[in-house]
Parts: C-alpha cells; structure tokens; sequence
C-alpha cells in the first residue's frame, strides 16, 4: 500500500520478501546474515550492542527498532543500550574530525 | 505500577467476554492475521487435545499484596476472591487420586489465603512428586506473619518458584511496584540461608522471568546466565533455573498493550513467531487449572477468561480426570502467547 512516507514501520516485516525478485543472493545474504549474529568469539549480547550502536551510525531506523528490542529481549539495560549509541557518536565524530588533520595539512601547504 | 484492580477500578477489560472480544476482532477478524484455530489447522493440531496428565495448577486466590502491572490474574489487595477450606478439602480427595505428579499452587499470592499453611501440611502427606508454590518473593518480607515461610516451605519440601523480571532495581520496580526489587532481594536471601537454591540443595528455587514491556523474552539459556551473574555478584544470591514467561495479551496486559499502542504490533510478534513444535508441548495438554471456587480450566489464561474446560466435568466437586482428559481444549488468539519463539509454560520454554 503506498504510503506518503519513505520509511514505514510495517515494511519491516517484509523484509524477507526482497528474497523474491532474487532468491539466490537473498538467500545468500539471510544466511550470512543469521550466522553473523549466532554466539562465536563475541557473544550475541556483545553483537547485538554492536549492530544497535552501528544501526545509529547508518541512521537505519528499521535497524534501530529492530535491536532496541532485541536488546530489552535480552534484558540489556537502557544504560548499556545508550553507551553503545555513543560509541557509534563518538567514532563518526572522530571520523569527522580526523579530517581536521587533512585540512590542516592542505593549509599548512598553501600558506607561506 | 497500577494501584488498583481492573475489577475494582471498574476497566471494562475485567470483564473476560470484553478481553475475548477484542482478542477476536481488528487484526483477527478479517483476513490480516490467522486466528489461532486456523494457524493451528495449518499444522494439524486442531482441535488441540490433552495428553498425559502432569500437572495440577490450584489458583488458591485472586489477593496479592502486589499489583503489577502485567498481571495476567488482575491480583491485588482488593481482589477477595480466596479458596475455602471446603474447596480445599475437595482438592485433597483429586490430589489424592489423581496420575499428575505436579501440584502448582499459584494466586495471587497464595500464602495470604488463611487456610495456606494447613493446605500445604494436608497436600505435602499425599506423595505429591514436585509440589511447587509459587511465591512472589515480597510477601516474605510484608508482615511479620510471612517472616518462617522460607522454614516453612523448607519443612514440607515445597519447591519454591518466584518472580523477578530483572537482576536491576529499575526494571523490577517499574513493572512490580516501589521497593519490589529490594524486598525480593532480601527474600531471596533468606531462602538461601536456609538452603534453597543452593547448588546441589535438594531445595528447589527457580525464578520466572518475564518481559517488562511489549516485547518476548530471550532465550532462557541464555537469561538464565545473566541472572545467575549477576544476582551472585551483586548480592551473593544463588537460585537453580530460570523459567522465561511470555506475558499473554489478557487483562492487566492487555490493558497495557492498548494503552500504549503496542497491541497490534505485539500479535503480529506473537503470530510470526508462531513454532509448530511449542505446540506439541504446550501446557494446558499437561495440566488441569483450578480455580478458586473450583471450576476447571484448561490453563490460568483460560481461567482468567472464564473459559471452563469443554467436558461434562466441570467443577471439582464432580472430579472425573478419565472424562476430562478426554475433551478438546479451548483456545482463542492469546494462546499465541504459548506458542511464540521457545514456547511458554508456568515451567518456561516447552520447545
């Protein structure tokens, strides 16, 4: 149903549907994407703290829906979900301002 | 926290047929969402029958001393509605005679029936297997009269199975009420001081944990590490395992579900997590609810909905388990709530 918003909530259920105009790699990509999160040298807690913080770095709000609640799923603490938040913050800032360098450079070589 | 029952607040979801009603219109009523029959059909568990008999679940009462705000019973202190010791002494003569190896007793909270202590002393002489009371931890520390109940349950064997919805303060008194976490805390102290839950005591403690919000609990495994981490090295608490509870959409959470707007997006969880394999080993194939006054129900859910079992027998005084066992149970949209994800049961997962 056509909505007058980019984003809608209830497309998120129908995320698996992108498997229908391409089963091979939607196929592909579900199963790389369950064996991602499965427990392994990080725990599944620890992977979901990741995709929630890297959810808000992409700005995805299906993302972030999605592992807000899988964190509460797992009893993660509201503290804990917001430090992850601003970890995310915190390196795309510094992405930012890491460029400071390059602008100082490029300065530096063009002034006498 | 709510302060006050639906019933005595007068909430037009304290009346069962109102609760039935939503749960079969909206999103089940047209062709959105399967109803549970149709779902179930779809995997040929329809109609849904009893299997062996394991357990016998008495609801000795509707009177808490909490009011939380998920209560699937609509407990509280105002709630009046206790087991007799009339209806007791009929419990006895099918606990007596019955195959089920289990007795659940479960309330509000049933130690604040007056005729508690002399049920259990009458229940504990019958070669009950697993005889479980569940206590919500607080009652243990609310009057002075409740002080000897970790001796108590201790005396006559009582494995004891409680709530806490987190291992943090916050969490815990939001969805159970100011003070609850500390109290529960203590409580769960003093049970292991006398042995309860401690690693390889014959005392059995067991804790029930259920989501504090619109959402379905993790994976019990898992959860079950966290709480054991965490309670040992905050507080020096040791419980045996932890039963994950998905909470079902009816009363207190119902209420909660509509008022927050999260109703529909929480059936859709429900009925897109649906597990054919938890419907194998769903619990009311396993067990005969009780209820105060003595009807049977096919589960606690089905109890609170005022949906009596679907056989001749109905009521104990008449007590038949070769009829009753024979009987098709009855089911509406909440019983998605047992068979989301790993399933739930009063015992946790089934799948």
């Amino acid at each position: 149903m056509a909505t007058n918003s980019y984003y809608d909530p209830s497309d998120l259920r129908k995320f698996e549907n992108i498997t229908e105009w391409s089963k091979e790699l939607g196929t592909k990509f579900f199963d790389y994407y369950g064996k991602v999160f499965e427990e392994g040298a990080l725990t599944a807690r620890e992977k979901s703290l990741i995709a929630l913080a890297v959810s808000h770095v992409v700005k995805c709000p299906y993302c972030i829906d999605s592992y807000t609640k899988d964190g509460l799923q797992r009893g993660i603490t509201k503290e804990e979900m917001m430090e992850a938040v601003h970890v995310g913050a915190a390196i795309e800032s510094g992405s930012t301002l890491v460029h400071g360098v390059q602008m100082m450079n490029k300065y530096n070589k063009l002034s006498m | 926290m709510a302060l006050q029952s639906l019933k005595k607040r007068n909430n037009e979801l304290a009346d069962p047929n109102r609760q039935l009603e939503i749960l079969s219109k909206g999103i089940f009523g047209g062709d959105e969402l399967p109803t549970f029959a149709e779902k179930i059909k779809e995997t040929n568990h329809f109609p849904l029958r009893p299997k062996t008999l394991e357990i016998l679940q008495i609801n000795l009462g509707y009177m808490c001393n909490q009011v939380c705000e998920h209560c699937h019973v609509d407990a509280g202190p105002d709630r009046k509605e206790i087991m007799t010791q009339d209806t007791m002494k009929l419990c006895l003569e099918v606990i007596k005679n019955t195959s089920a190896n289990t007795l659940d007793l479960t309330g509000g909270a049933p130690e604040m029936n007056p005729n508690f202590r002399w049920f259990v002393k009458e229940a504990s002489k019958l070669g009950i297997k697993d005889f479980i009371v569940r206590s919500n931890l607080t009652i243990i520390r609310a009057n002075k009269k409740y002080y000897d109940l970790p001796q108590f349950f201790k005396k006559y064997n009582i494995h004891v199975v409680s709530s806490l919805p987190h291992w943090t303060r916050g969490k815990t008194d939001k969805q159970r009420g100011e003070g609850v976490f500390d109290k529960s805390i203590k409580a769960l102290q003093e049970l292991n001081a006398v042995g309860y839950g401690m690693p390889d005591s014959k005392f059995r403690l067991d804790l029930v944990y259920n989501p504090s919000g619109a959402f379905l609990p993790g994976d019990q495994v898992s959860m079950e590490k966290e709480f054991k981490k965490a309670l040992l090295e905050d507080f020096d608490i040791h419980f045996h395992n932890l039963f994950t509870i998905t909470n079902l959409p009816i009363s207190r959470f119902l209420d909660y579900l509509i008022a927050s707007e999260n109703y529909e997006d929480y059936m859709y969880q429900l009925v897109d997590a649906y597990n054919p394999a938890a419907v194998e080993n769903v619990m009311c194939t396993n067990t005969i609810s009780i209820s105060w006054d003595g009807w049977l129900y096919d589960c606690d859910f089905n109890q609170m909905l005022g949906l009596k079992v679907e056989s001749k027998v109905k009521h104990i005084s008449e007590y038949n388990e070769d009829l009753l066992m024979d009987r098709n149970i009855i089911i509406s949209q909440h019983c998605y709530g047992c068979t989301a994800g790993a399933g739930s049961s009063c015992q946790g997962t089934v799948a």
